[in-house]
């Protein structure tokens, strides 16, 4: 009770300056915690399956519920092949769509282009897996997959039988998730571009591409590329739709019209009906993958960061 | 100031109890667990209320895993499984734990082959197609049992369920009894690791793959393919006879399974002539000894009405209902229930 007298704000005090202080470091202060409450909740859970598997969890290939024995390498394949796959469609895209609104569009199109994409990014997870199997799959089945196969099919990536569902469709239903986040944090990012920049390279005789070239993207690629870790944070979180699209297949296979399974999808689809100790305490520790994979993944990316050069806005996560 | 807060304070502790007071006046009976009866027991339980507005249940759907776990902890007043509990988890129980079924349902062959063929098929044969052996439509184990189709010459597309299901668990159980080959290499369960094919998630999910991939073959609820229209096979029987799936051929196969004292039983091919061998039930799971001597009473009251009038709401909702011989014994065991 005492405190939070001395707290209330006498009038022209500096009270409210140390109460929004507090109040601030507070909120900083749940983030921490409740990212170390998940992180020791999933230990905890995991207890089980961490003593009778020890590391050897993460390269076991087997998930059997009936024999009782479990291992994490296709879920963990899975997860970092269908987040790559959504990375190399989302961030050219983004990107590319960033810098049309930024730099090329006309002021009066902007907007009604902007709103789009936010509003892809209000649809629900599940839509766009209903969206993925009733319009998408039998899409890519007939034409994508069909021309794929027909013209890179020498590649390892395309062969094989073409299901519809595989890790391909996941990868891009990831990819459409993740749009909106990366092109709006993009757009930002290119907009605080200073102008002082472009009017230097046109001072320079640049052409336009050049400009975008030299003076926009080369100033903003640390920013550009914190825009797409943020969206691979996303991604390998993406639990319902992936569910819907990826087949569901705990396997590790080099086509990418072959079915696969991530890490968020299992614990979605096998949570509910585990009934020995042991499976349940597997499900905490593919959770404990997942966000260890996520950790080490953001990690990496702020080691590439540093290394990367150029000024311009750095820090967006 | 300090002295105004504290009075609103009081005044908001004293409205929650009140609220917690007017609350208690009807008693709440929690129960949670299994997903395949969630219809029928929400159709029962809003029922129930109009033959006795003193109770009010409330269950939640959570799967039969987590039915199993909360009726073990005892922080629900009764769990639901779509599978038995197994010996293992039935130990961990504190008193004594009693499976009551309830209602009964079907799995269904659905396909997506040209024309709107009607299949027949037995079970080796759906087993070695689960199994990835049989992998094309016109396959002389498939075609030998459906002379009068045109099977095409295409590739099998096996579709199962992803997540964890009582329908994966009467199918692979069904598998097991028919296949030694499946009982030894994939076994039966809520979910098995699959010898080949794609999964989808939940009926729908199941059902969306077969729509949509030519020559595909999944297994879905009987209620839902016959909600939805699906086309499905007729299975042979252990009698030797291609039987519909209905809600009579479930019922017959209830009624000529063999059912132990303890009611966990397995209903998948049983003698029966017109018994549709891939049906399975679903079970209340309810301590035999109630601590709460109110409560206890209000379930045992519950149960027998579910197992009189409650029975006769099934079929309505496309669930078989338990043949006469199975209600009089589980009748009598819910008489045994202490309070």
């Amino acid at each position: 009770m005492p405190s939070t007298t001395q707290a209330l704000p006498a009038p022209g005090s500096r009270g409210p300056d140390i109460a929004f202080k507090w109040v601030a470091v507070l909120a900083a202060a749940m983030i921490v915690v409740l990212i170390v409450l998940v992180g020791w909740q999933l230990y905890y859970g995991s207890r089980l399956s961490l003593a009778k598997y020890g590391v050897g969890f993460l390269w076991s290939s087997e998930w059997d519920p009936v024999a009782d024995k479990y291992g994490a390498l296709p879920f963990i394949f899975g997860t970092l092949v269908s987040s790559l796959i959504a990375l190399l469609i989302a961030v050219p895209l983004g990107v590319a769509t960033a810098l049309f609104l930024t730099e090329l569009a006309p002021i009066r199109v902007r907007q009604p282009i902007i709103m789009a994409i936010e509003m892809l990014a209000a649809v629900p997870s599940v839509i766009f897996g209903l969206w993925g199997i009733f319009v998408l799959i039998p899409w890519l089945r007939d034409h994508l997959f069909i021309w794929l196969k027909r013209y890179l099919g020498f590649l390892p990536l395309f062969q094989g039988p073409i299901y519809g569902v595989s890790m391909l469709a996941a990868g891009i239903i990831i990819a459409i998730m993740i749009l909106p986040i990366i092109t709006s944090i993009s757009r930002e990012i290119l907009r605080s571009v200073p102008n002082l920049q472009r009017e230097a390279a046109y001072a320079l005789g640049a052409t336009r591409w050049e400009v975008l070239k030299i003076a926009v993207l080369s100033y903003a690629r640390r920013g550009l590329f914190g825009a797409a870790i943020l969206g691979l944070g996303r991604a390998m979180g993406e639990t319902m739709a992936v569910t819907m699209v990826i087949g569901n297949r705990p396997q590790i296979s080099a086509s990418l019209f072959a079915p696969g399974y991530t890490l968020a999808s299992v614990v979605a689809n096998e949570f509910t009906e585990a009934t020995t100790e042991l499976y349940l305490s597997s499900l905490f520790e593919i959770g404990l993958v997942l966000l260890a994979v996520a950790i080490l993944v953001n990690v990496a990316a702020q080691v590439l960061l540093k290394s990367m050069t150029g000024s311009g806005p750095i820090k967006v996560n | 100031m300090l002295p105004i807060k504290s009075k609103w304070l009081a005044l908001l502790g004293a409205l929650s109890a009140l609220g917690a007071a007017s609350a208690s006046a009807q008693m709440l009976i929690n129960g949670a667990g299994a997903t395949f009866p969630f219809p029928i027991y929400s159709k029962w339980f809003n029922e129930y209320t109009k033959v006795d507005p003193s109770v009010r249940f409330n269950y939640q759907s959570i799967g039969s895993g987590g039915g199993q776990k909360q009726i073990l902890s005892e922080t629900v007043d009764f769990g639901a499984s779509d599978g038995p509990m197994s010996d293992d988890n039935l130990a961990k129980a504190p008193r004594t734990l009693w499976h009551f079924p309830t209602v009964a349902g079907a799995d269904v062959i659905t396909y997506n082959i040209p024309g709107d063929a009607k299949l027949k098929i037995d079970g080796p044969t759906i087993a070695g197609i689960f199994l990835g052996k049989i992998v094309k439509w016109n396959d002389p184990a498939i075609a030998g049992q459906n002379p009068d189709t045109k099977l095409p010459d295409a590739d099998i597309v096996v579709v199962h369920r992803s997540d964890g299901s009582g329908t994966t668990y009467i199918f692979t159980d069904y598998l097991s009894h028919v296949s030694p080959e499946w009982k030894e290499k994939v076994g039966k369960g809520t979910s098995v690791s699959w010898p080949s094919g794609i999964g989808g998630k939940g009926n729908e999910g199941v059902s969306g793959q077969v729509k949509q991939v030519p020559g595909s073959i999944g297994y879905v609820e009987l209620v839902y393919a016959k909600q939805n229209k699906l086309p499905y096979a007729d299975v042979k029987n252990s009698s030797g006879n291609y039987i519909t799936p209905s809600i009579e051929s479930v019922t017959e196969a209830l009624a000529t399974a063999e059912i132990p004292d303890d009611f966990r039983f397995s209903m998948v091919n049983p003698p029966g002539a017109q018994a549709y061998p891939i049906s399975g039930t679903t079970w209340l799971l309810v301590y035999a000894e109630q601590k709460d001597h109110a409560k206890g009473e209000k379930l045992v009251q519950f149960l027998k009405w579910a197992y009189s009038a409650g029975e006769k709401l099934a079929p309505g909702l496309d669930y078989a209902p338990l043949p006469d011989a199975l209600v009089k014994r589980a009748l009598e065991k819910v008489q045994a229930i202490k309070y």
